[in-house]
């Protein structure tokens, strides 16, 4: 095992980027997305999830210890490459550059964000619900930090997933590396129009 | 007829040695027709003198075989990485700018010293074993359909021009690039190669190996040979996956 770090690391990294973290990526913003049906609906769906059994090993399992190793790990990929975008710029070759970029703009948006949500109501009991998502989105600041954050994130899981699907062997021809392309630039739109609707909602109150 | 004589410019990025400081000199030769950058180059040494008049040192690089099959005389020809006896004069932007591939150890001037892929070449096993203490006699055949397309792979020139623009491959990370990579799909699926690929497979999994590739797909765009060099990392993927099943869940022996 020892010499072979490497490659169950990197492995690993990918793995973890898709289940347990892309799925809940996913399911977070599906949940997000009832704001837009109104506060009562969004509050319900926060609070079934809120009053999952086993909430905390729940979240320290699939969430937590995921994010960090996927994090810390990945921030040491990002900083061994040299980027050459602009001497080569191939498509792929940005999409490169973009990921390493969008990797380090969620992380820091990721630690805001449980910040003032999740470890806010564990310390100070703030409690998570419409109301709280309204008042720190009224701000136009934090609105626009809010929206950078979510593209990017979501940019960061799409493209992500690409590469997992290469990573792992399944999408080996051209053809279907293309098609899979296509397939994530629709799983981008899609859950970007998600989060930026929910956003809307909950900053118009 | 007395027609200006016309000139080719040349912007040169020299060094003198491996640890000295790289600078650039600018150079005016004459023009003929049909002239390659070695031509170019060679009419430098012939007459090292540099645009300014002053006399300087020839410049230094490296060529073999001038028909692009060795790889020796890669070097970065305005901006891009490629084999300099195969670059005309007449498709280039003049100025011509000249540099050495710096993913590499320069030696001199545009000579860059390409060991590490020839290292990692060994380090995967990339040949066909069939030198032994008795003849092992005939392999099998394969199949025209795959030996064509092998062919393809064995193209490789380890010119080094792939590993300049991997983003992956520098100073900070010990990624041995995608040409060794190709190389072990090539041997692999030789029918007799195909009997070290458990040890190839060892290797690529070892640290620096097929998981540094970042899929920035850089390398497939500019290799001078076409070799499908994305195609062969995503086809190791998929072998790594089940190779490290196997290796992890499987019995005491796979290949
Ligand atoms: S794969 Fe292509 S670019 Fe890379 S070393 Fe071989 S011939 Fe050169
Ligand atoms: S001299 Fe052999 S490739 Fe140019």
């Amino acid at each position: 095992m020892a010499e072979n770090r490497e490659f169950f690391y990197r492995r690993l990294h990918s793995l973890l980027g898709v289940i347990p973290i892309g799925i809940f990526l996913m399911q977070h913003l599906f949940v997000n997305h009832l704001s837009t049906y109104g506060p009562e609906a969004f509050n319900k769906g926060a609070d079934f999830l809120a009053n999952l059994p086993f909430r905390l090993g729940l979240e320290f399992v699939v969430i937590y210890i995921p994010i960090l190793f996927h994090a810390i790990y990945g921030v040491y990929i990002a900083f061994t490459a040299k980027p050459n975008s602009v001497r080569y710029g191939y498509f792929r070759n940005w999409m490169f550059l973009l990921q390493r970029i969008t990797g380090i703009v969620t992380l820091i948006f990721i630690v805001w964000h449980v910040w003032e949500t999740r470890l806010a109501n564990a310390i100070y009991g703030t409690e998570i619900n419409f109301d709280l998502m309204a008042t720190i989105l009224s701000s136009p600041f934090m609105f626009w930090f809010y929206i950078v954050g979510v593209v990017s994130t979501v940019f960061h899981f799409a493209n992500g997933l690409w590469s997992f699907f290469v990573t792992w062997g399944i999408t080996v021809s051209p053809r279907s590396q293309k098609i899979m392309t296509y397939v994530t630039v629709g799983v981008f739109l899609l859950f970007t129009y998600m989060g930026i609707a929910s956003l809307i909602a909950f900053a118009q109150g | 007829m007395a027609e200006k004589q016309k000139t080719i410019r040349l912007i040169i990025e020299r060094q003198d040695s491996p640890d000295s400081k790289p600078y650039d000199e600018e150079f005016e030769i004459p023009y003929r027709k049909n002239m390659n950058v070695i031509s170019a180059l060679m009419e430098i040494r012939r007459n090292p003198v540099n645009a300014k008049g002053e006399k300087t040192t020839p410049v230094h690089w490296e060529m073999g075989c001038l028909e692009e099959v060795c790889g020796a005389c890669s070097m970065v020809i305005n901006g891009k990485p490629q084999q300099s006896c195969s670059s005309l004069i007449d498709q280039l932007e003049q100025p011509v700018r000249l540099a050495p591939m710096r993913t590499f150890p320069v030696i001199r001037d545009l000579a860059v010293d390409r060991s590490r892929m020839f290292d990692s070449l060994k380090k995967v096993k990339a040949w066909v074993p069939i030198d032994g203490t008795y003849d092992i006699g005939p392999g099998p055949r394969m199949a025209e359909s795959k030996r064509q397309w092998a062919y393809e792979l064995s193209k490789c020139m380890t010119c080094g021009v792939c590993l300049e623009a991997c983003p992956n491959v520098n100073s900070q990370s010990n990624f041995i690039g995608p040409a060794p990579l190709s190389q072990v799909r090539l041997f692999n699926s030789h029918p007799t190669g195909s009997l070290h690929k458990k040890e190839r497979m060892d290797a690529l999994l070892g640290d620096g190996g097929l998981q540094g590739c970042g899929n920035s797909q850089n390398c497939v765009q500019v290799c001078p040979k076409g070799i499908p060099l994305t195609t062969s990392i995503a086809a190791l993927n998929r072998e790594a996956s089940t190779h490290s099943f196997k290796s992890f869940f499987g019995s005491d022996y796979h290949n």
